[in-house]
């Protein structure tokens, strides 16, 4: 699956990833480096981000894949200003995340992959102190509650003590807290993380409405599929570098070198009919359905007839998928 | 709903600040239930087994065998616990549980503010609920005793102790808090309340320590020794206590000292 449907075809890839150059940056990062201590202080500490050069334009939906321990999170938690910078520079919407942290909050909407909703509120209550602490008077946090908890399909719970809601719900109150003052950044650290299916496909239904809303989203995932279906950019980080930088077909097409993206086995099978129609018109009328006893004697006509064609075996495509690629950058080792 | 535009925000810190103030003070109106039972109920019972249980079974306490003289300087203990204890748990316990197992703190550090107006802020919170617990308290500290008592209040002493004390109270609370693991909390009962208690001149004067020397000098590390003296110069009628000057300064040394570190250890929780 490729995201290149929804922005109307393959965007170029250019030094920047594929990144459209015209819309203002919302991330920019520079050689930014975050190293860890040694607890006794004398060995040389763990670097969790090496060097990272990062720039998210605005509307765009950035995923950063890795393994446990690639630097994701630490990358969003200097982002998100919980995670003081070694060396280097990063800005949220023009402002330095470490000269000036309380700016940068004001811009930042965060949904942290553990439950962090304030349980000794309820469910509504967690959305308008959230609103004021954004400055919003009584009125507008109010409103913008009851409108969240609309658009997040929570208002029959508004009034729940939140330990009670379901993981799901509670992951759509963090995304709806999030968004409630308008950030110009959303930051989803393992959005879908400990989700039953039902509440994952609830979560997805939700984030692709943003999406459609233009909201600039950053967000981490292991789940291969949904960076692939839902981000227009793509990093593939580990050891706290970034490995690969691109849309998905883009790096589905780079790990392919070529070969592995050739056609699936549907469309090379949709080749070899329309060239056999086109052959011989009359084959349509030998068209013929595949009986499981008979299939092996099908499949036997098939391949003689691609070879007849010079439509050769060697032509179909492996699938890359995001997967693929992943496994080709960071290894199969376990990381634990 | 579109991005947020690129606008700067007017006066982030304190507006913020405003709204976490709220927050807990809406939290504090929730828990009523269970905050007034928590802060009556010791006071109560001290008041009861000291000045009605003790003169009438004959046990001698108060060292001069005066109970009037004893529930007198009582009140003035009573009240400096209530705001100490207060202030120390309504701090400390939720912000050791939320910094280390809930992660409920989360949004708040996320508020757009300086953390250490975060970390004020807890302080601020914490030292309006320890007033409160002083407030109620006292009634019960003054009317409660089955024997006279003798008040009178020093309006601007009161106030200068009341102030300092509930800061102070709230201040240790923080800088506990941040320190403290959440599956040690209950140590806090036994390391740190009771010897705030017991060697807290609730009971006694700090000047009726005279004849033990060396105890004398050492409950002066204790905050809450100027409290209870603080309260009982504002509140009682011939009571002994320490110069005002010395309360003063010590309350307002330890209100300090308690912010540093306190804001210190949240920002070291709260950010790597």
């Amino acid at each position: 699956m490729s995201t290149d449907s929804k922005a109307g075809g393959p965007r170029t890839s250019e030094a920047l990833g594929g990144a459209e150059p015209s819309r203002p940056e919302v991330i920019a990062t520079s050689r930014l480096t975050k190293t860890y201590p040694s607890r006794d202080g004398r060995a040389a500490g763990l670097t969790a981000v090496d060097g990272l050069d990062l720039s998210v334009r605005r509307g765009e939906i950035f995923g950063l894949l890795g393994p446990n321990g690639a630097g994701k999170t630490t990358t969003v938690g200097m982002l998100t200003t919980r995670v003081v910078p070694t060396s280097g520079h990063a800005e949220v919407n023009g402002v330095d995340v470490a000269a000036d942290p309380a700016l940068v909050k004001h811009f930042i909407g965060v949904v942290h992959q553990v439950n962090t909703l304030d349980r000794s509120l309820n469910a509504w209550e967690n959305l308008y102190f959230h609103g004021r602490y954004y400055g919003m008077g009584a009125k507008a946090a109010r409103d913008a509650a009851d409108e969240q908890l609309e658009r997040f399909r929570l208002s029959h719970r508004a009034r729940s003590e939140v330990r009670t809601l379901s993981g799901g719900m509670a992951r759509r109150l963090m995304v709806a807290r999030a968004l409630l003052h308008r950030p110009a950044v959303l930051f989803l650290d393992e959005p879908t993380a400990s989700l039953d299916p039902q509440s994952r496909l609830a979560l997805w239904e939700v984030l692709k409405e943003i999406r459609a809303d233009g909201q600039t989203i950053l967000l981490t995932t292991h789940y291969m599929e949904e960076a692939e279906a839902f981000c227009d950019r793509v990093a593939i980080m580990d050891h706290g570098r970034i490995l690969a930088l691109g849309t998905p077909a883009h790096l589905k097409h780079a790990a392919g070198d070529g070969r592995g993206a050739g056609p699936t086995v549907k469309a090379w099978l949709a080749r070899l009919w329309a060239e056999t129609r086109a052959a011989d018109p009359d084959a349509a009328d030998h068209g013929r359905r595949l009986d499981r006893p008979a299939v092996e004697a099908t499949l036997v006509e098939v391949v003689e007839a691609a070879e007849r064609l010079g439509l050769g075996l060697d032509d179909l495509g492996q699938g890359v998928t995001l997967e693929t690629v992943f496994f080709q950058l960071t290894g199969r080792d376990l990381r634990e | 709903m579109p991005p947020a535009s690129a606008q700067r925000p007017r006066r982030p810190n304190w507006t913020a600040f405003g709204a976490l103030l709220l927050r807990d003070l809406t939290v504090l109106d929730k828990d009523l239930k269970e905050f007034l039972p928590n802060t009556l109920m010791q006071p109560a019972m001290l008041v009861f087994v000291f000045t009605y249980v003790f003169p009438r079974i004959g046990q001698g306490i108060g060292g001069s065998g005066n109970v009037g003289r004893f529930s007198t300087l009582l009140l003035g203990g009573l009240v400096a616990q209530s705001i100490a204890f207060q202030g120390l748990f309504r701090v400390a316990l939720p912000l050791s549980r939320e910094l280390d197992i809930t992660n409920e703190l989360e949004d708040r550090v996320l508020a757009p503010t300086r953390v250490s107006v975060i970390a004020f802020e807890k302080i601020v919170a914490g030292g309006l609920q320890s007033l409160f617990a002083g407030l109620i308290v006292f009634p019960v500290a003054a009317f409660l005793p089955s024997t006279p008592i003798y008040l009178r209040a020093h309006w601007s002493t009161l106030a200068i102790v009341t102030v300092l004390s509930c800061y102070a109270s709230a201040a240790l609370g923080l800088t506990i808090g941040t320190r403290i693991e959440a599956r040690l909390v209950p140590i806090l009962v036994g390391f740190v309340a009771l010897p705030l208690g017991f060697f807290g001149a609730i009971f006694y004067t700090w000047d009726a320590l005279t004849p033990i020397g060396w105890l004398k000098a050492a409950v002066l590390v204790n905050p809450m020794v100027y409290m209870s003296e603080g309260f009982r110069a504002s509140l009682s009628i011939g009571v002994v206590h320490m110069p005002l000057g010395a309360i003063y300064s010590a309350l307002v040394a330890f209100s300090v000292l308690f912010t540093v570190l306190g804001i210190r250890g949240f920002t070291k929780r709260v950010l790597s």
